[in-house]
């Protein structure tokens, strides 16, 4: 063995309902080390954390295979309790912090000091008081080691969200035995400057002899602070490389690299530059999760344009902005003249129709029949199916049922009848439902968002090609949103790459993995600087 | 500074509102000083239990608790018993609240399971739960006693021998029991209780000023404010006859006054134990305090369990001060006026203290004192001020709801 390991995860197997999404990880960690996990969203580096922290979702799916090995000593983590008992602590993406509490009660929570009182003497434990004076020294203690120069007793509310972060490790380290801490996305919200410190931060506690599991999309950073980089792709354990034996440029092509055969990806067309159908400039959306920041774009009439990046980076936001579905600010102009945003209705009325990517709750009404889903949107938005009478309208169920009828024949949707309940569809006939409503719109630009999201091979296939034949038939421009970049590269004639809400690049879909996974992961302009080394 | 007292504005706008609309009631009504004070002051005495009953659920995130009904009926059940066996005096009451603490706790477990059920809507869940309750509670007194469970007595029961009357009088010796053990004139009691807020206003000050917390120099100014307002007091009622012989005029039955300081020291001391800091967490953020290791289920439970007795004892001191109530009624309002009290003394959904409680009581009630003497005096008919108070509870819960609500909105919208 030779060296000692505070940490090892041996053949890592774990599948959710015959869906393989960790194919035997190896992962060994030593004290003192910082190992940065990297790969893409769905690469499996969250459910190897939640392994990690035996998180209930993984039992509650069937548990996993393989052993876990913490000091030398084999494992079992049941609950995230006993992740916390031994000494594995995690700080979080999004805050776990409470914003009325003060720093010491935030680092001290749940694990307070107490002293007793009178009720305590009566009524037991948990009617101690609380010794504050000792829990202010030990948050002192904790802030001092991460050389945060801030009032313990000050409330949480009022720091910049850059400190948040740091009271979080404040927090993990105050734990009495912290071996590992891992840090899950920990710079996505932070400035340039709170980053750095933020990577200080995490050497001096490594050189404390804690280890630390870092997990980042940001290549830069990466390569700055890791000793070890794990490249995880589809669940697969593509490499465990030391940082001196790599780079910026070798790393995202291991991070992306599946390819595409050249005769998949999407042929070349030609598109005049002036002739712009959509203009989004300096949007912003408040989604949680998928934030939109100063993001400008321009779609020209007729052509498939991707959305393109990471999960949370916010390229779900922009398509969800521009329907009023989450509040957005900026200036989008359709045709020359403004859309108004925050109002879906107003958005729809213009010829524009949207996909949503959450087609439970925003793209179908469950409980209604698949006529009446297909014809929802046209029957409100342009009056169509509707009869007349005088100030007084009815709805036309001839016509509608002779469009659902075209539908379901068009795209092949498997159905009993016209009547039946979009709930009982599958997900990839639910999506075509999805694609009829919006057909129905007659749309002249369509918003699709994660279209083949949760949907088999086939129907997968069914729906990109009708959306390949409504852009080339009725000429209807696509702005089309996916995390999958194979399917991006098989359909669009340009691909935007959306990082920390930004438009990163805008690239063909003939451009090589490296340049797709370094727009990702927001590290060009390191590799530009490389290239230019390498030149001299 | 200006930005301070925005905030400070902003924050009390219904408190305020009341303020203005009690002293501008008082004068519209043409009544004496003596008599609102002395009215208010037995209404703030026999109220307390039930208003500050709701802040332990508050804290905790579980909002305003309409279920104190729930409290409300087990210490009327707990009466009617002790009626029945004729128990005298002091006693009765001690017996009634021991008989209802164990129905308290046993509603509020229930209570607080139906809570963690339908989180996020616990107010509306509160107030059909006192509904749903209210007939259980009907069935057992108006139907079930004289049939299934034997029980003759004529002073309480329908005339039929089934079922408790609609009106029950408290034994005599049992009306007012704890309000004529000790009474004491407000005048000569004055001295005291001023020079007592006065040497708790200066030590909490210099402590203030030794710790030197983040917002220590608000906190002194509030108390700068406080200790204006206590000489204000002080001066009125040495200067000014009308105030001086209002004091003269009412008497504060000491006991409940006690009980009333030894309550709202209880429950500011078990919101400063562990047990009120997770109450707290869990109030803040669910999810946060979950991560923590904190059993949020089982700390809900606890915050309403701790409330539905409180709400019972409440209850108790309200009804032997009043002597007797409608048996099948009396209860249905409890948890709307007292919330209604709570919300006017400038607490919300989601901030409340003892404090506000008091406040609150004082404003509510003056207000109810003088809105049908007012309506007299204006309209001639007391009926329509008997309608202004009824529409005024009503009101300030839809205001503040929808107050909260909006400035919730609105710092998301700013964000």
């Amino acid at each position: 063995m030779g060296e000692k390991y505070v940490l090892q995860m041996i053949d890592i197997k774990k599948e959710y309902y015959g869906n393989k999404v960790l194919k035997g990880i190896n992962l060994n960690l030593k004290p003192g080390e910082i190992m940065t996990l990297v790969g893409e969203n769905g690469a499996g580096k969250s459910t190897l954390m939640n392994i990690l922290f035996g998180m209930e979702q993984i039992r509650n799916t069937g548990g996993f295979s393989g052993k876990i090995l913490f000091d030398g000593k084999e494992a079992s983590i049941s609950a995230p309790e006993d992740a916390i008992r031994l000494g594995i602590g995690m700080v979080h993406q999004e805050f776990m912090l409470l914003p009325g509490f003060t720093i010491t009660e935030n680092i001290k929570l749940n694990r307070e000091i107490l002293k007793p009182g009178i009720l305590s003497r009566i009524f037991g434990k948990r009617l101690s008081r609380l010794d504050r004076e000792t829990m202010g020294q030990d948050a002192r203690r904790s802030l001092d080691k991460i050389g945060l120069n801030i009032r313990e007793d000050e409330p949480v509310s009022g720091l910049p969200v850059g400190y948040m972060q740091f009271v979080e490790i404040a927090r993990e380290l105050d734990k009495s035995n912290m071996k590992l801490i891992v840090f899950d996305e920990p710079t996505a919200v932070l400035t340039e400057v709170e980053s750095q410190r933020l990577l200080d931060t995490m050497k001096k506690i490594a050189s404390e002899g804690v280890a630390v599991i870092f997990i980042s999309h940001k290549l830069d950073e990466v390569m700055e602070v890791s000793d070890t980089i794990m490249i995880l792709r589809d669940g697969e354990h593509i490499k465990t490389v030391n940082k001196e034996d790599t780079d910026v440029i070798a790393l995202a092509e291991l991070m992306v690299g599946r390819g595409i055969d050249a005769g998949s990806i999407a042929p070349k067309r030609n598109f005049d530059d002036s002739d712009i159908i959509l203009s989004i400039g300096h949007l912003s959306v408040d989604m949680p999760g998928e934030a939109v920041k100063d993001f400008s774009l321009n779609v020209r009439r007729g052509e498939i344009i991707g959305l393109g990046g990471l999960a949370g980076q916010g390229k779900i936001g922009v398509s969800n902005g521009i329907l009023g579905i989450y509040p957005a600010e900026g200036t989008v102009s359709f045709h020359g003249s403004p859309l108004p945003l925050n109002s879906p209705l107003q958005v729809l009325k213009k010829s524009v129709a949207f996909v949503s990517e959450d087609r439970k709750n925003v793209g179908l009404i469950l409980n209604e029949s698949i006529e009446q889903n297909i014809a929802v949107g046209a029957l409100r938005v342009k009056g169509r199916f509707l009869k007349k009478y005088g100030p007084f309208t009815q709805v036309d169920t001839k016509a509608r049922r002779e469009n659902a009828h075209r539908m379901i024949k068009d795209f092949q949707i498997k159905c009993v009848s016209e009547r039946q309940h979009v709930a009982d569809l599958s997900g990839g006939n639910q999506q075509k439902v999805c694609l009829a409503k919006a057909l129905t719109m007659e749309p002249e630009l369509l918003f699709v968002s994660e279209p083949t999201r949760g949907i088999d091979i086939g129907a997968k296939q069914v729906v990109l090609d009708h959306l390949v034949q409504l852009n080339r038939e009725k000429g209807v421009t696509i702005i089309m949103t996916s995390s999958e970049l194979k399917e991006l590269r098989s359909v669009c004639d340009r691909i935007a790459i959306v990082t920390d809400g930004k438009l990163e690049t805008i690239l063909t879909p003939y451009a090589g993995d490296v340049e797709f996974g370094l727009a990702m992961s927001g590290a060009r302009k390191l590799a530009e600087t490389q290239d230019e080394e390498m030149k001299k | 500074m200006k930005e301070y007292g925005k905030k400070i504005l902003r924050e009390n706008v219904v408190t305020i509102v009341f303020a203005v609309l009690c002293v501008l009631g008082f004068i519209a009504s043409g009544q004496t000083f003596s008599y609102v004070l002395s009215e208010v002051a037995s209404r703030l005495f026999r109220n307390f239990g039930l208003v500050f009953s709701l802040v332990i659920p508050v804290i905790a995130g579980i909002g305003l608790n309409f279920g104190i009904v729930l409290g409300a009926m087990a210490a009327q059940a707990a009466l009617i018993f002790v009626t029945h066996w004729r128990i005298q005096g002091i006693m009765a009451l001690i017996i009634a609240a021991a008989i209802c603490t164990p129905l308290a706790i046993l509603f509020g477990f229930l209570l607080g399971k139906l809570f963690n059920k339908t989180k996020g809507q616990e107010m509306i869940t509160g107030m059909i739960a006192g509904y749903f309750a209210n007939g259980l509670y009907q069935m057992f007194f108006l139907v079930l006693i004289g049939t299934l469970i034997p029980l003759t007595d004529e002073r309480i029961m329908i005339y039929t021998g089934v079922g408790i009357k609609d009106t029950l009088k408290l034994e005599d010796s049992v009306i007012n029991a704890l309000d004529n053990i000790w009474k004491v004139r407000l005048d000569i009691l004055s001295r005291p209780l001023f020079e007592a807020a006065a040497v708790i206003l200066i030590l909490l000050a210099a402590g203030t000023i030794r710790k030197k917390a983040p917002g220590w120099k608000e906190k002194l100014a509030a108390y700068g404010v406080y200790g204006a307002g206590l000489a204000a007091a002080v001066l009125l009622c040495i200067f000014n006859p009308s105030v001086s012989f209002a004091m003269k005029f009412t008497t504060v039955p000491m006991v409940p006054m006690i009980l009333m300081i030894l309550i709202g020291l209880l429950v500011n001391s078990i919101l400063r134990t562990k047990l009120g800091q997770d109450f707290r967490a869990i109030g803040s953020n669910m999810k946060v305090a979950a991560s923590a290791g904190i059993n949020v289920d089982k700390t809900r439970i606890t915050a309403i369990i701790l409330s539905t007795i409180l709400a019972a004892w409440g209850q108790i001191i309200f009804l032997q001060n009043i002597g007797n109530f409608t048996t099948y009624s009396s209860h249905e309002k409890v948890g709307l006026f007292a919330v209604a009290a709570i919300l006017v003394g400038g607490a919300s959904t989601k901030k409340a203290t003892i404090r506000q409680g008091v406040i609150g009581i004082i404003l509510f009630h003056t207000l109810f004192v003088i809105a049908p003497l007012a309506g007299k005096a204006l309209l001639n008919d007391a009926a329509y001020g008997e309608y202004f108070r009824e529409a005024i509870s009503y009101g300030v819960i839809t205001l503040s709801l929808v107050l909260h609500i909006s400035s919730r909105v609105r710092k998301k919208v700013r964000k």
